[in-house]
């Protein structure tokens, strides 16, 4: 009867997982936790996390990280039944978007005031709070540039030269803000119809879109394509670690998008969140986004990051957060009509 | 005969019986089971269907997502890629399938036992890790670039060879079981005959693997056009209905057209299911005469030729598998081939880290058994309880149905039915259980074909045998049905055990931040460019399911060897 | 006759389209050992397992020591049963397969192990109990499942086909040791079978089953020497069927000879079928001449203990099958081309209807 005794034993072990299983489930249950949706950079999160928790040790944060066009999918798809509890990270113009459908809760942190307006929203008690930009930047891998002959960029203009032609890397506005921001920031600068123009002409040298906004940089840093159009902050932390990289900033000027935080409507840790918010704008989180970023919600905190351009804010453009916001959908349909599908490039 | 036929006389007996002890435990065991597979099956596909025919804020609006798809040249497009590269698929994995399987069963060729083993690599690793090698083999850095003379590894190419690796060993398994269930009879009148070689091939060969064949080349067909994973990873600009689903959910947001491409994606998967079936019931027929084993002679001509054609077969698995585990090991590709650790730092990158490998051990784990248990009980309802015949059929009907269920349009339905907040269900969204759910349904149907098969093996007497000594079944069931069928029970739970924790399509619309899994880990760390973490995680998942195969293959010699003496018993 | 131990009134079953029982009734007695017997899809297995609860009938009653179990699940009836396949569960031992039953009705340990050991006696497999299932011959498993099934006690013993599965000698070795033990038990027994042999060597009475009803009741003796239609007549042994005309009470002309037969239905005048059993055909006959017939030899076939002789009546064109000991074929010189001189006694021929 070996066999029955090895059920008794696979029996008591499944009873003993279960109780486990309980046991470590009813221990977790000491602290708040915030559910905090996020498209910060992955390597960030401990740290934030991090010097959050330090100052608000009843409070623990649950990140769920994901690119910028996932989060807001995700909020979107949970509308009825949200699971975040805040959104610390995110895009300002997704952030616009939720605040149409009416699922942020106003609230105005503590330190508001210290803002520069360009960070907040207009409301009297705002939806949301900017946190920091993210700026766009064009990657160039110095070492295939030289293989293949390709002269270094200066200008978004110069990425149309035919000399290009299927050596560009960017990501599709569809699911990364980054590439959102670039598309979004040429109809501003170059007007539509010269901007659907100008992504014409890019289109045909641009060899794939990616899913998410840093993979152009990081695909350009490992020479997969010699150049990637990005986001500064990822390729100066490429080039930190040794990448061969250049960090281009055109001419015409940079898209950039802000990183926000609100409260989700209907969450039943309103406390805590309110904590977390009143954190992230107070001044010692905007010296730590000031370690990634340039530009950061406080006037006068930012110290200069490293190979980036002496005077960031000049190169960026006023962007007019509540018209992307406004036209996500009309742009993010046009631009699918007109470049994504293989069958039309060439 | 009219007076026998007393209707309301014959029901109330009827019922009396129904509602005696020993009949309501299995009718209510089998409703349970059809309430179950309802939650897990039928509701949300109904909710998937009902969403594509409902506008942003959900009202009915008929077919107008349809015809809104129609008019997008873009997305008609996926449906031609789509069909284009899941046809070249099966094309290329079939015949190849059909070589190895030939070689595998029919010869003596040498190193039959080392291609065996290595023919069922691809099967232990998400279908993402041959897309991430073929970037390291064929991408713009890599080693074998020239090979392609200036064609992108992004795209077609790459999409059809990394899903042709990945679906290599489905196609393999089905033709050995088919080689060899052939009659050895039919080869000796061959040769008796004096046919050649070649004519007995034609002849005799062919037509009795005729369904073997047809059946291989649906499963890779589905598996082709329903993978989402090389076409994320290689697809480059080449849109597939796939990754369509993913783009209109994740990118545009937009629920409804994500539905509508679903609903798409379910005819061809339908059809091919609805054609295997058929398959599956001819072949029965065909099987039925008592076939005398073959026994190969060795054949020196045909025994190399076949190893040199194998030999590519061998050395292609190998490189593709070899490449990925290098890369990860890689330090910084190409400008620095130090080998370091440096890429399973996964608490550094996307996707969860540590924390998502150990979330998909515990999910694999629960999914095999919960899954195993829960598949058996139905799959013993339904073969071994007598009478209830509708209710039996129905269950079995459902059971069929995930076969046909891409995992994408699964998890999308998912997301519909369970984050309803009307739905009293709703609790385990965002949690492992949703996962565990959602997987065990995806996988059900081999799970469930495999156990029947194994209780159609048993003597169909037990439970009558049993009544008669007045044993409830339930206690034969554990006595004796259970341990008959242990092989095939620990069969079941290594298929889900290794599914699970390579699964991508069903489960990335369904993790929360506390269930991120390694799978999706390897998604997402390839999305945001990390692909040589990626790479790592894909190889840690892949040792992982070698390792618990080893686990597998020693505890079925350790039961075999003990507990399940009497199977070696026969005098 | 005591009273019935087991009684079917008007047993009814209908699959979909298909009529399995017509309107069956039937009485057993205690301790009787009957065998259902006919050809597949006569009905014979369903009625069983209607018997046992295992299929539930579509109408009609049956009891069981005067309780009515119709509507009874398995569970609750009293009956053991032996399956065609043995049915014995692969992965318990021999002594573990036999107390199945025992162990479920809080039986004694010690209870149980004599028990069994006094099973393993009965069957005359004393030493098995460690073996398991696999490691057994057909015959030993089928007397296994037997011990197993009588283990409880029961009432009433179900035999579905027990002895099909076996080689030819096994089975005629077995039948006789199963007959053996049931007279012993005294246990009433069912048996279901479609060797007519089997029903012949191990009945107390047999039913004979077709197109689901019941043909013939009857002793052994009396199912073969006074089949009740064609169909009994023709399954069970070898029958010859002779077209002819029946002209009166007790007078039939088969070809161009008139012939006695008995006075047995049917009625009327008209045509009939004459029947005769191969060995009731003689050579020699012992006075009365008025039932000879002359036949020519077609040809000879040689079966060891008897002949088998094809033989060709004048003006019949169904050929006459008759057994010949291998005495008479020597004493009288038959063979093939012979005229011969038969007998085809009154008493013998069985008369149905064309």
């Amino acid at each position: 009867m070996n066999l029955k005794k090895l059920f008794y034993k696979l029996a008591a072990a499944g009873a003993l997982a279960a109780a486990g299983a309980l046991a470590a489930a009813v221990q977790a249950n000491a602290a708040t936790e915030l559910t905090v949706y996020t498209a910060f950079e992955a390597e960030d999160l401990k740290r934030y996390a991090g010097e959050f928790e330090n100052a608000n040790p009843d409070i623990k944060v649950n990140w769920v990280r994901d690119s910028t066009g996932i989060v807001t999918a995700k909020l979107l798809a949970e509308k009825s039944n949200p699971q975040a509890d805040v959104v610390w990270g995110l895009a300002a113009t997704s952030l616009l978007v939720l605040k149409g459908e009416g699922m942020l809760q106003p609230y105005a942190p503590a330190g508001l005031e210290a803002l520069s307006p360009k960070f907040r929203d207009a409301d009297a008690v705002p939806s949301w709070i900017g946190l920091d930009a993210w700026v766009a930047g064009i990657c160039v891998n110095t070492v295939e540039a030289e293989k293949l002959g390709l002269p270094m960029p200066s200008s978004w203009e110069d990425l149309t030269k035919p000399v290009y032609r299927g050596h560009l890397i960017m990501p599709n506005p569809n699911s990364s803000g980054t590439g959102f921001l670039d598309v979004s920031s040429w109809l501003q600068m170059f007007g539509e119809e010269k901007g659907w123009d100008y992504m014409d002409r890019l289109h045909t040298n641009i060899s794939r879109y990616t899913h998410s906004g840093s993979k152009p940089c990081k695909l350009t840093a490992t020479g997969e394509t010699p150049i990637g159009i990005s986001f500064a902050y990822q390729g100066a932390k490429l080039k930190k670690k040794g990448a061969p990289l250049e960090l281009v900033f055109p001419r015409e000027g940079m898209g950039w998008d802000m990183e926000a935080a609100a409260i989700v409507k209907g969450t039943d840790k309103l406390d805590a969140a309110k904590k977390l918010l009143d954190f992230a704008a107070s001044r010692k989180a905007n010296e730590m986004y000031n370690q990634g970023y340039a530009v950061v919600a406080i006037p006068g905190v930012a110290q200069p990051v490293e190979f980036y351009p002496e005077n960031p804010e000049s190169l960026m453009i006023d962007n007019d957060f509540v018209w992307a916001a406004g036209n996500r959908d009309a742009i993010l349909t046009e631009w699918q009509r007109r470049y994504d599908s293989k069958s039309e490039a060439k | 005969m009219d007076t026998l036929l007393n209707p309301p006389g014959f029901l109330a007996k009827k019922r009396a019986r129904l509602l005696g002890i020993d009949c309501s435990l299995p009718i209510l065991c089998l409703l349970v089971a059809i309430a179950m597979l309802a939650i897990a099956l039928v509701l949300p596909l109904y909710s998937l269907l009902s969403k594509s025919l409902e506008d942003r804020h959900g009202q009915f609006v008929g077919l107008a997502n349809f015809r809104a798809y129609v008019a997008d040249p873009s997305l008609m497009h996926s449906i031609t890629n789509s069909l284009w590269v899941a046809s070249l698929t099966t094309l290329i994995v079939v015949s190849l399938a059909l070589m190895t399987a030939f070689a595998l069963t029919r010869s003596r060729m040498p190193g039959r036992g080392l291609l065996k083993v290595l023919v069922m690599g691809p099967i232990f690793a998400p279908s993402l890790l041959p897309a991430i090698s073929m970037v390291y083999l064929f991408g713009n850095q890599g080693v074998l670039k020239d090979l392609l003379m200036g064609h992108s590894i992004y795209g077609p190419i790459g999409i059809v060879v990394s899903m042709s690796f990945w679906c290599f060993p489905h196609a393999v398994m089905i033709l050995c079981t088919a080689l060899e269930n052939s009659d050895a009879r039919l080869y000796e009148s061959a040769r008796a005959l004096r046919t050649s070689p070649l004519r007995a091939f034609m002849t005799v060969t062919l037509p009795s693997i005729k369904y073997g064949l047809i059946s291989a080349a649906f499963v890779v067909f589905t598996l082709a056009i329903t993978d989402f994973g090389a076409p994320k990873v290689i697809g480059g600009q080449y849109n597939v209905l796939a990754t369509d689903i993913y783009k209109q959910v994740i990118g545009l947001q937009n629920f409804q057209m994500g539905s509508v491409v679903s609903v798409i994606l379910l005819l061809p998967a339908v059809l091919a299911f609805a054609v295997d079936r058929w398959v599956q019931r001819r072949q029965v027929a065909l099987l039925t005469a008592r076939a005398e084993p073959l026994r190969v002679k060795p054949h020196r001509a045909r025994d190399w030729s076949l190893l040199l054609l194998c030999t590519p077969v061998a050395v292609v698995i190998l490189g593709v598998l070899g490449m990925a585990v290098y890369a990860s090991l890689v330090t910084f590709w190409p400008y620095n081939l130090d080998l370091s650790f440096n890429n399973y730092r996964f608490d550094l990158m996307d996707g969860g880290g540590w924390g998502a490998y150990f979330n998909s051990l515990q999910m694999a784990g629960w999914t095999a058994v919960i899954g195993t248990l829960v598949i058996f009980a139905n799959a013993y309802l339904v073969e071994k309880v007598p009478g209830l015949g509708p209710l039996r059929t129905l269950v079995h009907l459902m059971a069929m149905v995930p076969l046909a269920v891409p995992g994408m349009v699964l998890g999308l339905s998912y997301i519909f039915f369970f984050n309803e907040p009307g739905n009293p269900l709703n609790g385990i969204y965002g949690t492992l259980a949703i996962l565990v759910l959602c997987t065990i349904a995806h996988y059900y149907t081999v799970c469930h074909l495999t156990l029947v098969t194994a209780l159609k093996q048993i003597d169909g007497e037990f439970e009558a045998v049993s009544a008669s000594l007045k044993v409830p079944f339930y206690v034969t069931c554990w006595r004796v049905t259970l341990p008959v069928c242990l092989p095939a029970l620990l069969e079941v739970a290594l298929y889900l055990f290794v599914n699970a924790l390579n699964t991508v399509s069903a489960v990335v619309f369904l993790y929360s931040s506390q269930t991120a899994l390694a799978s999706v880990a390897v998604l997402n760390m390839d999305d945001a460019g990390d692909i040589a973490p990626a790479a790592a995680m894909g190889v840690v998942l892949m040792l992982t399911c070698i390792g618990v195969k080893g686990l597998h293959w020693g505890l079925s010699r350790l039961l075999l060897g003990r507990s399940q003496c009497w199977r070696q018993a026969r005098a | 006759m005591s009273e019935s131990y087991l009684s079917i009134r008007r047993l009814h079953q209908v699959f979909g389209d298909f009529v399995a029982l017509r309107d069956i009734s039937l009485d057993i007695r205690e301790g009787e050992f009957v065998c259902f017997l006919g050809p597949s899809g006569c009905g014979k297995t369903t009625l069983l397992r209607a018997v046992a609860g295992l299929q539930l009938q579509t109408g009609g009653d049956i009891f069981q020591a005067g309780q009515r179990i119709s509507w009874l699940p398995p569970e609750q009836r009293d009956f053991g049963i032996v399956f065609q396949s043995y049915a014995l569960f692969p992965n318990l031992n021999v002594a573990d397969n036999i107390a199945y039953g025992l162990r479920n009705r809080r039986t004694g340990r010690s209870e149980v192990r004599a028990r069994v050991a006094e099973l393993l006696e009965l069957i005359g497999l004393p030493d098995a109990g460690k073996k398991y299932p696999s490691q057994l011959s057909g015959g030993q498993q089928q007397r296994v499942a037997l011990a197993r099934a009588i283990a409880t006690r029961p009432g009433l013993l179900l035999l579905d086909e027990p002895l099909s599965a076996l080689d030819a000698r096994v089975r005629v070795h077995l039948r006789h040791e199963i007959k053996e033990l049931q007279r012993r038990l005294g246990v009433t027994t069912i048996m279901v079978t479609h060797d007519q042999e089997e029903a012949l060597a191990m009945a107390d009475r047999i039913v004979v089953m077709n197109h689901g009803c019941i043909e013939q009741v009857g002793t052994p003796q009396q199912i073969y020497a006074e089949p009740a239609s064609a169909f009994v007549a023709s399954f069970v042994g070898t029958m010859n069927f002779l077209p002819a005309i029946r002209i009166g009470e007790g007078r039939v002309r088969i070809g161009e000879r008139t012939l006695n037969c008995r006075t047995l239905s049917p009625h009327g005048n008209g045509e009939v079928r004459v029947a005769i059993r191969p060995e009731d055909v003689r050579t020699r006959y012992n006075g009365d001449a008025s039932n000879l017939i002359s036949a020519r030899v077609r040809g000879l076939e040689f079966l060891g203990a008897f002949v088998r002789s094809e033989l060709e009546i004048d003006g019949v064109d169904e050929p006459l099958v008759a057994d010949f000991s291998a005495n008479d074929v020597r004493d009288l010189g038959i063979e093939a081309g012979n005229v011969l001189n038969l007998d085809l006694p009154a008493q013998r021929l069985h008369l149905f209807e064309h």
